[in-house]
């Protein structure tokens, strides 16, 4: 990595892990306070960037266009919401062992696939195993047989679909279309206490801060290369000896770990699982995150999902019409004049103004024109997407 | 008293009679004497009678009378002794007193205005009702048995069959002897046997049973199945209504596969009129608009503006509105997407994958606005008298006309994209193109002319897709979003740059759909069929019908 | 030494009932540098592309070295197994430098996704695509990204990717297409460089650079080989004249 970014990174991770959650832990009328609410809402939104950087590098980096990751997201998040609905207990508005909706469906045993969610340890495990395993069942079929490009696209787009349908069905005893909701303690810490906000609000910065690392290092190995040469020339790939599938599955199921840990963590913090953050809507919302951040660039998609998610939080309540319109906008924008993000474009005007200063100083040396490829130091998106 | 009564009351009737000019020489027979003076009488069954004897005379006029009786408008009066039933008319009030205009029980014939307290109101209690009630409907049922219309005749049929009253026999079987229409008779027939086998003998019954068995009657099944556990009915009648069960399931299984099968190829054609753009577009361009669906979402409330402006126009020429909304909806769809294309897409060729994250945010932009523009709820779209309804084709199966209409556009739209693709030289330069962009452009095709002009093509045939739709679901501004991903799947299945694929693809999966709803259900039925297309992508990555050679990829 | 390196027989491909090769039967020795030339559709891509294993044919054999049948084979084992391949139109990864192009084209034991997260050997691969570059006089331009060479430079950069793969056979598809006769000769040098230590199948249009680098030459036509044998023998053979000079529209002027 280079030092510019170690340092960057360094001092963000630092921001989010420590010095957040100090300042929400300082008195409300303190200067620096940063109230629950503020805290909880950036804690939501880490846990997209975490899904936002495995989105970039199945997409950024090697050029797959996924439409269903509100899947693995799902995945993760229902995991987790088992287990805390499990945790609930005898505490719950009927007072049976069993969760609310299961008794108001009159279903008198916990289903089998619900019981291992008793387990802390399966529920961690399920938590990142099964997405990892349905991205890679999925992802097997698709590669194998080298559906790829908007074909791939689809056929993802048509699995959230089916995903957000079985998902609202009651007899999957998942809730149905209310989800999983009234979670009261999380591994025995009640979530009505600002501790236990702030600790899940540390544990999805660290997430995130361990995320970034990861993927980093990967687009930084061999294999991140053959990532961004299968997005330039798969066959290329394919005939110096790599199987383009192989890491393509590779990067899509860490992708879907990725999405599956972002779930996880995003059912504690907000309270409630519902097939609505599954479907074909929420999962090319994530891929606009990654868009209008700047996509081939890990941090792109980082500050892409907290963004627009800002800007959402913001729009959905004060002026709820404008919303649709604006996300329409984003996506139309963003492909159109920012094809590398919010970070690309800042990244041209940084090298524009520096070229100007340099011309200043060095008006001898009149046509010495800087690269702006070079000194990005990000990936161009490609122009094709083959 | 009641002697001079009836004395008068047959004069009466006598002379009004005569004054209607037909049967002058026909007094009125002594039991509608008879029946007149017990109506004004109190005892119950006696006036029931009477009604009765009224009812069965068929006289038009005596029916209008009873209708009268029924509604509260038949008064007593009584002058110089004797006493007279009239039929009230218009009610006023003179001076201080209520008046009102009478006529004469059978004929009709004004008899002035009279203060309303002269007269005494002949009341029609709940029993007396229900009695006129009978021969009222039995006449209209005649009536409608009369009627040019066959649908009509038909419904009554039913209905005589439904009630099953020995009573009808004789109606029904000369309504038989008149009847040419297939499925009127057909009807007739059914209401027959059905009535033969609630009252006949037991020869007969043996008989009705065979009949609704040979002519598939599925309204019978339930009386069959009495008739065939009715320990009280012979062998004979049992092993009738057993065979003829037998025969009727075979039927239904019958029918049921039509139907299946119909509504298989109504589904494929909707998913081939919706594909069938979207196709074209993405074999020429490699586009795929996922602003398709809000394309047909506009065609779809371009139907609604024709249609509210020819309900507040020409109300009376109201059915002509869809034969206007066709080419409307059309029209907007195309201009929509000639915008889109000239607008943004074109900067993006060669990147699919842009370009459908760029049509996504048109098409948020394009519902968000039909929301603001014409509210969220789903708005009305009402058929036009030639598509409601259905054509019979066998016994219980009537097939819905307006799914007949999509079925027939459908292979409309399909016969004239290939007649202009492949029988007219823009065809051929779209072909050009779609084959080697490079090189028509070195010959002097024009490949942006061609791009738009297609692209909007492309964009009206999903208009006209939404104009279509408003004829069998709900038209609101998520119309698109329920159908689009459907199409897609068409559309990846099918494979690009031959319509045939897209076509087989449209019929294989709406086939697929309906085969395997029963089975599954619609959501998990869904789940199948995306199953079914990535097995199916298993074997042919690029759909039915990949380009092969040399050409195919770089 | 003298084994063959590849060996088709009796293959057929078709193209939705256009028959690309037609009972074709081709070999070559081991060491050797072999010209495939024929008029447009003569199925030359086409053979190209069942040897690397894109196209399989409908019937025949295939065979690599002593016993490898190539037929069950995807691409990406076949390069592995020793068969490289040079497009036609360069095919570079535009968005890595030169150096990374060359790093992940080099021959190594595994080219899986896990070997790929771990580093080995760093000095020794190092070593051998300083190497590549050198032969492909490009180490100047190691650190620039590969988006960012003229034309010529991409083919030379594809050709030093195809060196770095190591094969035993390698495919070359028209070379010198869009270079200039300075670019030509130095491909041509190229081209026979690598042939000294290993077998080059090299398909071309231009008789000119044929006749600089050929010692034989197999003519396909409609499929099948026509002829084989020396540039000369096979330019005043009549068959061959006649399939070129009766097609005037392409190649008449080629063969001179």
């Amino acid at each position: 990595m280079p030092k510019r970014e170690a340092l960057a990174v360094g001092l963000a991770a630092v921001v989010l892990v420590v010095v957040l959650p100090l300042c929400n832990a300082l008195p409300a009328d303190a200067p620096f306070a940063v109230s629950n609410f503020t805290l909880n809402l950036f804690g939501k939104f880490l846990t997209y960037a975490i899904l936002a950087l495995g989105l970039d590098l199945l997409w950024g980096y090697a050029g797959v266009l996924s439409l269903g990751h509100g899947v693995f997201f799902g995945l993760g998040a229902y995991a987790m919401g088992m287990h805390l609905m499990l945790e609930i207990g005898a505490k719950s508005v009927y007072q049976s062992a069993l969760p609310d909706f299961m008794v108001w469906n009159q279903v008198t045993a916990l289903p089998l696939f619900w019981k291992p969610f008793h387990s802390v340890v399966f529920t961690l495990a399920a938590i990142v195993l099964v997405p990892a395993l349905f991205g890679l069942a999925f992802g097997y079929l698709a590669f194998r047989s080298r559906i790829r490009g908007v074909y791939f696209s689809i056929i993802t787009q048509a699995l959230a679909l089916s995903a957000w349908l079985v998902f609202n069905r009651n007899e999957m005893n998942l809730g149905g279309t209310n989800g999983l909701a009234d979670f009261k303690t999380v591994f025995g810490f009640p979530l009505n206490r600002p501790g236990t906000q702030r600790g899940l609000y540390a544990v999805t910065a660290l997430t995130l801060v361990g995320a970034y690392l990861l993927c980093r290092w990967i687009t930084l190995t061999r294999a991140g290369k053959v990532l961004v040469a299968i997005r330039d020339s798969e066959t290329r790939v394919l005939f110096s000896g790599y199987s383009p599938a192989a890491y393509k599955l590779f990067v899509f199921v860490v992708s879907a770990m990725l999405a599956g840990l972002a779930g996880a963590l995003y059912a504690p913090q907000v309270g409630i699982v519902t097939p609505a953050k599954i479907g074909v809507l929420p999962s090319i919302e994530m891929v606009v995150w990654v868009a209008a951040g700047g996509r081939g660039t890990l941090y792109g998609a980082v500050i892409g999902a907290f963004g627009v998610n800002w800007i959402q939080s913001w729009l959905t309540t004060s002026y709820p019409d404008l919303w649709l319109l604006f996300l329409g906008g984003l996506f139309m924008g963003a492909v159109l004049f920012f094809p590398d993000g919010v970070v690309g474009a800042l990244g041209r005007l940084l090298a524009r103004a520096r070229r100007v200063v340099t011309r200043r100083r060095e008006r001898a040396t009149r046509d010495a024109p800087l690269l702006s490829q070079a000194t990005r130091g990000s990936i161009r998106p490609s122009s094709s997407d083959e | 008293m009641r002697y001079r009564l009836v004395v008068l009351l047959s004069l009466v009737a006598w002379l009004a009679a005569a004054a209607a000019g037909h049967a002058a020489t026909t007094a009125p027979s002594p039991e509608v004497t008879q029946a007149l003076a017990d109506l004004v009488g109190e005892d119950a069954d006696r006036r029931e009678a009477a009604v009765t004897v009224l009812g069965q005379a068929r006289d038009p006029k005596w029916l209008q009378f009873l209708r009268a009786l029924r509604d509260g408008g038949v008064y007593a009066r009584t002058r110089a002794g004797t006493t007279e039933l009239v039929v009230g008319g218009t009610k006023a009030t003179r001076g201080d007193q209520d008046v009102i205009d009478i006529v004469g029980a059978y004929d009709r014939e004004p008899l002035g205005t009279v203060p309303l307290a002269e007269l005494k109101e002949v009341p029609a209690d709940r029993r007396l009702r229900l009695t006129i009630k009978s021969f009222v409907d039995a006449d209209e049922t005649r009536a409608q048995l009369a009627d040019p219309d066959p649908a009509v005749r038909r419904g009554a049929a039913v209905k005589l069959g439904n009630q099953a009253e020995i009573a009808a026999v004789a109606t029904v079987e000369a309504a038989l002897q008149k009847e040419t229409d297939r499925w009127v008779r057909h009807a007739l027939t059914e209401a027959l046997g059905l009535i033969r086998l609630a009252h006949g003998s037991r020869e007969q019954r043996v008989a009705a049973a065979r009949t609704l068995g040979e002519i598939h009657s599925g309204s019978a099944r339930e009386a069959l199945g009495r008739l065939a556990a009715d320990p009280g009915a012979s062998p004979a009648e049992r092993h009738a209504a057993t065979q003829a069960i037998r025969r009727l399931e075979r039927w239904s299984l019958l029918t049921t596969t039509v139907e299946t099968v119909f509504q298989g190829a109504s589904l494929a054609s909707i998913l081939l009129l919706m594909a069938l753009g979207l196709a074209i577009v993405f074999g020429l361009m490699g586009v795929i608009n996922m602003a398709h669906g809000e394309l047909m979402a506009l065609g779809a409330y371009a139907t609604f503006v024709v249609q509210n402006w020819f309900r507040a126009t020409w109300p009376d020429r109201f059915d002509l509105y869809f034969g206007v909304a066709l080419p409307v909806s059309f029209l907007v769809a195309a201009a929509v997407g000639l915008v889109l294309e000239r607008g943004v897409i074109r900067f993006l060729y060669g990147r699919p994958l842009e370009t459908l994250l760029l049509t996504w945010g048109a098409s948020l932009i394009i519902q968000q606005g039909l929301r603001l523009w014409f509210g969220a709820a789903n708005v009305d779209v009402s058929s036009p008298s030639w598509l409601s309804g259905g054509v019979p084709v066998m016994v219980d199966v009537t097939l819905p006309y307006n799914r007949v209409f999509i079925i027939g556009l459908a292979t409309v739209s399909v016969a004239a994209t290939y007649w202009l693709l492949f029988r007219t030289s823009a065809g051929l330069r779209i072909r050009a193109v779609t084959q080697n962009r490079a090189m028509s452009s070195c010959l002097g095709v024009r490949a942006g002319v061609v791009d738009a002009t297609t692209f909007a093509f492309g964009a009206g045939l999903a208009g006209l897709a939404g104009c279509a739709l408003t004829q069998i679901g709900n038209v609101g501004p998520s119309l698109g979003q329920n159908y689009i991903v459907d199409s897609f799947m068409v559309v990846v299945t099918g494979g690009v740059g031959k319509l045939a694929g897209t076509i087989l693809a449209a019929a294989g999966l709406g086939g697929l759909t309906k085969g395997i709803e029963p089975a599954f259900g619609a959501v998990f039925g869904k789940v199948a069929i995306l199953v079914g297309v990535i097995l199916f992508l298993q074997r042919r990555p690029a759909g039915l019908f990949a380009t092969r050679g040399r050409n195919a990829e770089a | 030494m003298n084994s063959s390196i590849i060996y088709l027989e009796d293959v057929t491909v078709n193209y939705d009932g256009f028959k690309a090769l037609s009972h074709l039967n081709f070999f070559m020795d081991r060491r050797e540098l072999r010209v495939v030339i024929g008029p447009n559709g003569a199925g030359k891509t086409t053979l190209l592309d069942v040897v690397s294993g894109r196209v399989k044919p409908e019937t025949g054999r295939v065979i690599f070295g002593h016993e490898t049948d190539l037929l069950p084979l995807r691409e990406n084992d076949i390069a592995r197994l020793g068969v490289g391949r040079k497009f036609q139109t360069p095919s570079v990864f535009v968005n890595l430098t030169v150096w990374d192009n060359v790093e992940l084209s080099l021959r190594r034991a595994s080219k899986g996704v896990f070997a790929a997260l771990r580093r080995r050997d760093p000095e020794e691969e190092r070593e051998r695509i300083a190497r590549a570059l050198e032969t492909v006089q490009l180490a100047a331009k190691a650190g620039s990204l590969a988006g960012t060479l003229a034309h010529g430079e991409k083919q030379w950069l594809e050709i030093g990717m195809v060196i770095a793969q190591d094969p035993e056979l390698l495919l070359v598809d028209e070379p010198v297409a869009g270079m200039t006769d300075e670019e030509t000769a130095r491909t041509g040098g190229l081209l026979e460089t690598i042939a000294a230590d290993r077998s080059v199948l090299v398909i071309e249009h231009d008789m000119e650079f044929v006749r600089q680098i050929a010692r034989k030459v197999t003519v396909l036509h409609q499929g099948t080989v026509l002829c084989e044998g020396p540039v000369e023998q096979v330019q005043s053979d009549p068959r061959v004249l006649e399939v070129y000079l009766g097609r005037r529209r392409e190649g008449a002027d080629a063969v001179h």
